[in-house]
């Protein structure tokens, strides 16, 4: 395959599919106006006192955002309920089974939850200035339920003391050779939202076959996709098949030895809308966290300290990051991830036996 | 004569009435008993017949014995448990009778050491041995490759596996077995093996044909306890089974509630396990009988202690060997990831951080609010649980009432119960009205009330049996009515094992997760289920910090049982 070069806007149309679902316009959407933070915001967000965020967004990443908001808003105590995207969407199944209202914002790697949120009529719509202004029409809902408010790659990577640059593994399919057996670690979709996307995006492109050879590799499995960089940190394993960019951007940075392939059948793109829940118990700290997380300053805070990629269209990519222009993307398709959600985890326990 | 009369008349109506109340409290802690654990099982049996649409099948069951996801697990828990049991017995029996029976140095250490490996949560010593044995990275395997130069990918120990899972459930069970075979050794009289000597018996044929036959009850029963806390152990397969590639019933259990949820299967897949529990409970009554062990009154001789001459201290040394596994080891591998920037790597100057402590905390907002609940639970779950344990074990002990054999039986009926089938059962049970207590803390305290029920139980039954009725029995011929015996005489004699039992079963709230891993809210989040959370992602450093903290606490509270003035003798393992 040439090398091609992506320009800005080929990666917006690129991942206009994979909005494409998520965000499909039905003939006539009302997105209401866009609403800026205004001072009686504020005012009615303190009385409300606090705010509780439910994310998969790895736990340092997201209290230190947490944080950032209750420094710009003292007064409001933010707190974070971190678990993996599919454990999350059960939880609020089961709390709002039993009307437990105890969520207020929510933030997903899977973005198929926030179809059927909004199908269930569980979201508030609530569209912050930010997002009417700087955010492209594919990642922002119609009805103005949610927007992207994070994106990440799901990327191949390798431990630099185990293994050396010419060893390490270009594309998917070099991890299926017999040299790497006993040494990858890999996520689970039946917790994970990222692996839950990033498996259905590969099993579609790679079929099913890739994973029964995959499943011979007796790898290590992990829950989250923000374990696998981790165990590579430790020095666990060599080389993991599927983990977060953001937690290898973040290691290697901090000075570990880890390194990020990008693999040459291209790398799945995830991305994790925000939203706000209509039965929030602090419904006006619900709108000024989501007015919050979408500004310019939240944004490129979760660029530099997170990782993360953002689709603001003032953000900056963090120099020494291969921009998104540069890398070639796996196309995603929310709707036919909810549609074949459970499917895909059935397949997967069968072949992984876990 | 005839104010007499009328006094004695008097009296005899009042102590009918106040019989009556005696009467009512008691049958409303029945009632309270029925409820806790008739409810939730009827749900589960319910849901187990009935398929989504609310008709009665056998589909359920079916699915369990055809379907290969489930027939697995449970060939792999029945192999589990087996082996975990017979390595627990090998362990904890010589152990057990040099402790009890032998002049063993430091004898009162081992015992001490002993109980800290019964109130360290098994998810914590998982996860302390991640850190240790992990095949690349493990704090051991990396000594290994040091010492012995070799290649990278060697390694001594892979707790990532069967014998792995194995071998930690042993180090977090054998206690069970040890306190049951020195418990036993401790009461057999000295008599027995004086007779013996003087017969001509040398010590080693007295210890084999006299001390060790007389403890094989109980080393029987020591096992089938172990075989069932394997089988229903929760956190430690969750936490290894997972990356070596298996489930277990538990782990399987608890994988149908991920979305979307199947109660259904669940309820089916929890009733074997239930009914086994059941038959291997009445096996160990059989074996144990109903043994007065009433040694109050220092009837029996002392025990006649053998001489280890020039063995006692490699014994010693055997025994702190043991220990090495469920103790030192991990304990040592939790210390050192708290103060290491990387969680496997040995603390030197260069990698001391205080960062972790400081973000677990700081920065971790869930930390406070599950410290609060797990510490209020704990209160509330103690105090409760041992309030009722002490009526109906006094009831039970003086047959107070008719039917006090059936109290009895219920009692220690949630022991039949495994954690995580409970906390499916009380799930279903608790979140349909009209009782919807999902979501607050009223569920969490129930679960623990019901699972540290038995125990408490035990623990008070066997310290009222050792008390001698005579001394009820003349309080109320003075006129007391029972409860008032119970509160005037029983109690304070008591007082000792009230507050061990109060302490068990507060530490044992604290390291409960099968049932609350089912039950818990973002609100309701307790420290066991936090940590279970962090091991999700990995965060192994947060984990030591919370793992550590709660170990002090739970032994600052032992040790504070021990200290307060006027509560003597304290918590040993002879009071169980």
């Amino acid at each position: 395959m040439r090398g091609w070069k992506f320009s800005r806007r080929d990666i917006l149309k690129g991942s206009a599919a994979l909005a494409a679902g998520v965000y499909a316009t039905p003939l006539k959407a009302q997105a209401p106006a866009a609403e800026a933070i205004t001072p009686a915001l504020v005012e009615a967000a303190k009385k409300e006192g606090k705010i509780i965020w439910y994310t998969s967004v790895d736990l340092p990443v997201a209290e230190k955002i947490a944080k950032a908001f209750e420094a710009r808003y003292p007064g409001i105590a933010a707190r974070v309920e971190r678990s993996g995207a599919e454990r999350v969407f059960q939880r609020v199944g089961q709390e709002y089974g039993s009307r437990i209202y105890a969520v207020d914002v929510v933030n997903s790697s899977d973005a198929a939850h926030f179809i059927v949120w909004k199908r269930d009529g569980l979201l508030a719509p609530y569209v912050p200035e930010d997002v009417a202004k700087h955010y492209p029409a594919d990642h922002k809902d119609a009805d103005g339920m949610f927007a992207t408010w994070r994106a990440w790659l799901s990327v191949i990577g390798y431990n630099t003391e185990l293994v050396t640059r010419e060893d390490a593994p270009k594309s998917f399919a070099d991890l299926l050779d017999p040299k790497w057996v006993g040494k990858i670690v890999k996520g689970h979709p039946g917790y994970s939202g990222t692996i839950l996307t990033a498996t259905f995006q590969m099993s579609r492109d790679l079929g099913w076959e890739y994973f029964e050879k995959l499943a011979k590799q007796k790898i290590m499995q992990v829950q989250s996709s923000a374990d696998p960089p981790k165990k590579l940190s430790l020095g666990e394993r060599a080389v993991m098949a599927d983990g977060n960019e953001y937690n290898m951007f973040l290691l290697k940075e901090s000075g570990r030895p880890v390194e990020i392939v990008y693999p040459t059948e291209g790398t799945p793109l995830i991305v994790g809308p925000n939203g706000i829940f209509k039965n929030a118990p602090n419904p006006n700290a619900a709108r000024l966290f989501q007015s919050w997380m979408f500004t310019i300053e939240a944004q490129q805070m979760a660029i530099e300290i997170g990782g993360l990629r953002s689709f603001h269209a003032l953000a900056k990519e963090k120099p020494g990051r291969k921009p998104l222009s540069e890398i070639k993307l796996m196309k995603d398709d929310a709707a036919a991830v909810e549609k074949s959600g459970e499917d895909i985890k059935t397949r997967y326990t069968q072949l992984f036996r876990v | 004569m005839a104010s007499l009369t009328h006094d004695a008349a008097e009296r005899a109506l009042m102590r009918s009435a106040r019989l009556d109340l005696s009467r009512l409290v008691i049958f409303t802690f029945a009632l309270i008993l029925c409820v806790l654990i008739v409810l939730p099982l009827s749900w589960l049996f319910y849901y187990g017949f009935v398929d989504r649409a609310g008709n009665f099948t056998l589909g359920n069951f079916r699915q369990l014995v055809i379907d290969p996801a489930f027939v697995e697990p449970l060939i792999t828990t029945f192999i589990l448990a087996t082996t975990a049991s017979i390595v627990c017995c090998a362990v904890a029996a010589p152990i057990g009778w040099l402790v009890a029976r032998t002049d063993l140095p430091m004898r009162g250490l081992v015992r001490v050491l002993v109980t800290a490996s019964f109130v360290t949560p098994p998810f914590l010593g998982a996860i302390a041995w991640e850190l240790l044995a992990a095949p690349n990275s493990g704090l051991l395997n990396r000594a290994f490759r040091a010492l012995t130069g070799a290649p990278q990918d060697d390694y001594l120990f892979n707790i990532y596996s069967f014998p792995g899972l194995i071998f930690v459930i042993s180090c977090y069970t054998f206690p069970y077995v040890f306190v049951l075979v020195a418990n036993s050794l401790d009461r057999i009289p000295g008599d027995l093996e004086d007779a013996s000597s003087i017969l001509g018996g040398k010590t080693w044929t007295t210890a084999r044909r006299i001390t060790i036959p007389l403890a094989m009850p109980a080393l029987l029963a020591g096992a089938l306890v172990a075989f069932l806390q394997s089988m229903t152990l929760f956190g430690s397969p969750a936490i290894l089974a997972l990356p070596a590639g298996f489930h277990t019933m538990t782990t399987k259990i608890w994988s149908l509630f991920q979305y979307p949820p199947k109660p259904e299967l669940a309820a089916a897949a929890s009733l074997p396990l239930l009914v086994l529990t059941v038959i291997l409970l009445r096996a160990e009554h059989m074996v144990l009988g109903r043994r007065g062990y009433s040694v109050v009154g220092g009837k029996g001789a002392e025990p006649r202690l053998v001489r280890l001459k020039f063995l006692r201290w490699p014994a010693l040394a055997l025994c702190f060997f043991v220990l090495l596994n469920p103790v030192f080891l991990p304990y040592g591998a939790l210390l050192n990831a708290t103060f290491s920037k990387v969680a496997t790597q040995i603390v030197t100057p260069q990698n001391f951080t205080l960062h972790n402590i400081e973000f677990v905390f700081f920065e971790l907002s869930a930390t406070r609010l599950a410290l609060k609940n797990t510490f209020i639970l704990g209160a509330a779950t103690a105090t409760i649980g041992t309030l009722i344990a002490v009526v109906i074990s006094y009831v039970t002990a003086r047959k107070a009432v008719t039917g006090y054999r059936a109290l009895g039986f219920l009692a220690t009926a949630p022991v039949a119960i495994p954690g995580i089938v409970l906390g499916v059962g009380l799930f279903l049970s608790y979140t349909r009205p009209p009782f919807i207590l999902y979501g607050t803390l009223w569920i969490l305290l129930i679960a623990f009330v019901t699972i540290s029920l038995p125990a408490a139980y035990q623990q008070l039954q066997s310290a009222i049996r050792a008390v001698h009725p005579d001394l009820e029995d003349a309080s109320r011929i003075l006129g007391a009515t029972r409860l008032q015996a119970l509160g005037h005489i029983t109690a304070p004699l008591l007082r000792t094992s009230v507050i061990a039992t109060w302490c068990f079963v507060f530490v044992g709230v604290m390291r409960e997760l099968s049932a609350a891993i089912m039950l818990f809210t973002s609100e309701t989040k307790v420290i066991s289920v936090l940590i279970f959370d962090l091991n999700e992602s990995g965060d192994l450093a947060a984990i030591s910090v919370l793992g550590l903290s709660m170990l002090i606490v739970t032994f600052a509270t032992v040790l504070l049982a021990n200290r307060i003035p006027g509560f003597g003798g304290g918590i040993r393992l002879r009071n169980h």
